[in-house]
């Protein structure tokens, strides 16, 4: 049976080994979209063991309202009231951006940790770990807004175009999301440990955020940085929100967002796959 | 001569470098249906780097191999389908269950729901995991981490399975674990493919036995004709005074008659010698010489042993990684 008297292991425990042995089972291969729904499953499985995650990229976007509202509120827009109507679309946009830094962070923490290797050992379709992950980090998006809209509704705001509305919005901001999301991914497959993604990524989007018209109506910038806001994707995403929250949105501006979440996603989703696929 | 078809892994000319480093250096290999085959080396002399190539996750610079009948570059997906890795990392997700992480290659695999979950109960059984399977990954014993990996990579028993490095790191207890296992896995008819830096795992496991220096097959043969070219026991010494080495290897040599080697511990030698009875002549030669002995004992030469007598100099740990983590190796 066994050669060493500890660890030995018992007769039943040989038989439930052969047992499982036994059963050479092989199931037809999963489809593509079905290994993708896995990888989406295995995402959401993750926010619900470690919650603390999601936590901490939520908790910067909520203490932003809290203290741009009550502490610049009035000087910049006259009222907090008023500058929480403002305010409220542009850190939604930020709460769901900061989490797409995360599905790069989850990436690389595969690589190091070797569970990318068993994903390429698999029958399976090589995008389909990825292409499942950002699916699966939509739900996180989702949360990542709710939460600071709840937030503004406890003190106070009121969205003029409703529930619609309101949903119309984090709609926009998920997809713009899932475009914006393959850019950590590559990041995440181009540095060495999930500590510098996060880095590199918070060091991007950070001041990208701040660069646009978040917090402030860009007219009182100086015209340089004015210049660049206006051109700032991330500016033309808050207007769009800001606009179907309040009914006023614009073809143009939800134009404007769809065709640069679809002009990342075109240039990084491939590139994200190449690497992946060429990994040593 | 064994007929192609009884061939689980025939390689031939295998190379691969990572930048400046020639990891594999003209690898072949004729690895058996249903036998363990292990390869022998130390840290970074390539093993790990072959089999990434013969697994499908690294596609070679030169040479070619088929596993079990199927090209690894041309027919990469057929290969995965009928082989499992169990990487060097115990690749499981640390951030599920163990049943979630079981279910989780269950689904990928083409299972539905319900038979993914059976399967997973069913292994978690068998690997003496059932009180864990709720748990996550991360909090389990490096023990459970591999039973719990090593599940993973028979979800669907594979014809053939990669073992690199199964119980690095492990305590006693756990390594025989996953030696029953592996001696289980086989008796079953899967052909394993076993990397380690142990003599004594290879010659507990393995019917064939390839040593590896610098990307390069050095021997090869059956743990017992490797063990005889090696001389197939030591005699490990300790002295109770390291000023006495010299005198030792002198008594020692001249009752053994083989050359004697002298340990990284200053008070320690080993010496090839396969009978208890000579043994026992050696250290009474010691006493008469008047060398005092703090304990010896009768071994399996080491794997530096194992080199020394291959290669003349000791197993030497590579100093670059095998694999650095970020090097993009462009596979097309």
């Amino acid at each position: 049976m066994s050669t060493a008297p500890t660890g030995a292991r018992t007769a039943r425990d040989e038989q439930a080994l052969h047992a499982a042995l036994a059963s050479r089972e092989r199931p037809p291969r999963a489809s593509t979209l079905s290994a993708c729904l896995t990888f989406g499953w295995r995402g959401m499985l993750k926010v619900k063991h470690v919650p603390e995650q999601l936590v901490d990229v939520t908790i910067t976007p909520v203490l932003f309202v809290l203290m741009f509202t009550y502490i610049f509120g009035g000087a910049i827009s006259g009222s907090t009231g008023e500058y929480l109507e403002f305010l409220l679309p542009g850190i939604m946009v930020m709460s769901v951006l900061f989490t797409t830094v995360y599905s790069g962070v989850a990436l690389n923490t595969d690589v190091t940790k070797g569970v990318v290797d068993r994903f390429r050992s698999l029958p399976i379709a090589r995008s389909a770990p990825l292409v499942g992950a950002v699916l699966g980090d939509s739900v996180r998006y989702v949360l990542g807004a709710a939460v600071v809209i709840v937030v503004g509704m406890a003190i106070g705001f009121r969205p003029e175009a409703g529930v619609g509305g309101v949903v119309a919005a984090v709609a926009l901001v998920v997809v713009f999301a899932f475009g914006l999301a393959w850019v950590f991914t590559t990041l995440g497959l181009l540095l060495r440990t999930p500590n510098a993604v996060m880095n590199a990524g918070f060091m991007a989007i950070f001041p990208l955020t701040f660069l646009s018209n978040v917090f402030v109506d860009p007219e009182t910038l100086p015209a340089w940085l004015e210049a660049f806001v206006d051109v700032n994707p991330i500016s033309h995403l808050v207007t769009a929100s800001r606009g179907l929250m309040a009914g006023t949105a614009t073809a143009g501006d939800i134009g404007y967002v769809l065709v640069s979440a679809a002009v990342l996603a075109a240039v990084f989703a491939p590139l994200t796959v190449r690497l992946y696929r060429s990994r040593s | 001569m064994t007929s192609q078809s009884t061939l689980a892994i025939e390689a031939s000319g295998l190379r691969k470098a990572f930048g400046g480093t020639q990891a594999v250096d003209g690898v072949d290999l004729a690895v058996r249906a249903g036998s363990v085959y292990g390869i022998l080396g130390p840290n970074g002399a390539g093993k790990t780097t072959t089999v990434r190539m013969l697994a499908t996750l690294l596609r070679p610079d030169e040479g070619e191999a088929r596993v079990l009948g199927h090209d690894i570059v041309d027919e990469a997906d057929a290969v995965r389908s009928v082989v499992s890795l169990t990487g060097q990392l115990a690749s499981v997700d640390e951030d599920l269950t163990g049943q979630e992480n079981l279910v989780l290659i269950g689904r990928l695999l083409g299972f539905r729901r319900s038979q993914a979950k059976a399967r997973a109960a069913e292994l978690l059984e068998a690997f003496d995991l059932v009180d864990a399977a709720g748990r996550l990954a991360k909090h389990y014993s490096g023990g459970m981490r591999r039973r719990l990996d090593i599940a993973a990579s028979i979800v669907v028993t594979p014809q053939l399975m990669f073992l690199d490095e199964p119980t690095t790191g492990l305590d006693p207890r756990s390594r025989n674990q996953v030696w029953d296992i592996v001696r289980t896995l086989v008796a079953d008819g899967t052909t394993v493919l076993l990397c380690t830096q142990y003599l004594d795992e290879a010659d507990q496991l393995a019917d064939g036995i390839a040593v590896i220096d610098h990307g390069k097959v050095i021997a090869e043969g059956t743990p017992a004709q490797l063990k005889a070219s090696v001389g197939s026991g030591a005699l490990h010494v300790r002295l109770l005074d390291p000023e006495h080495r010299p005198e030792a290897e002198r008594a020692l040599s001249r009752a053994l008659d083989v050359q004697v080697y002298l340990e990284p511990d200053p008070a320690a030698l080993s010496v090839g010698c396969a009978r208890p009875e000579r043994a026992a002549e050696a250290i009474a030669e010691l006493a008469r010489a008047g060398v005092g002995v703090a304990g010896f004992s009768l071994g399996q030469p080491s794997l530096d042993e194992v080199f020394l007598a291959l290669t003349g100099h000791p197993a030497e740990e590579a100093d670059v990684s095998e694999e650095p983590i970020a090097s993009e190796e462009e596979a097309t």
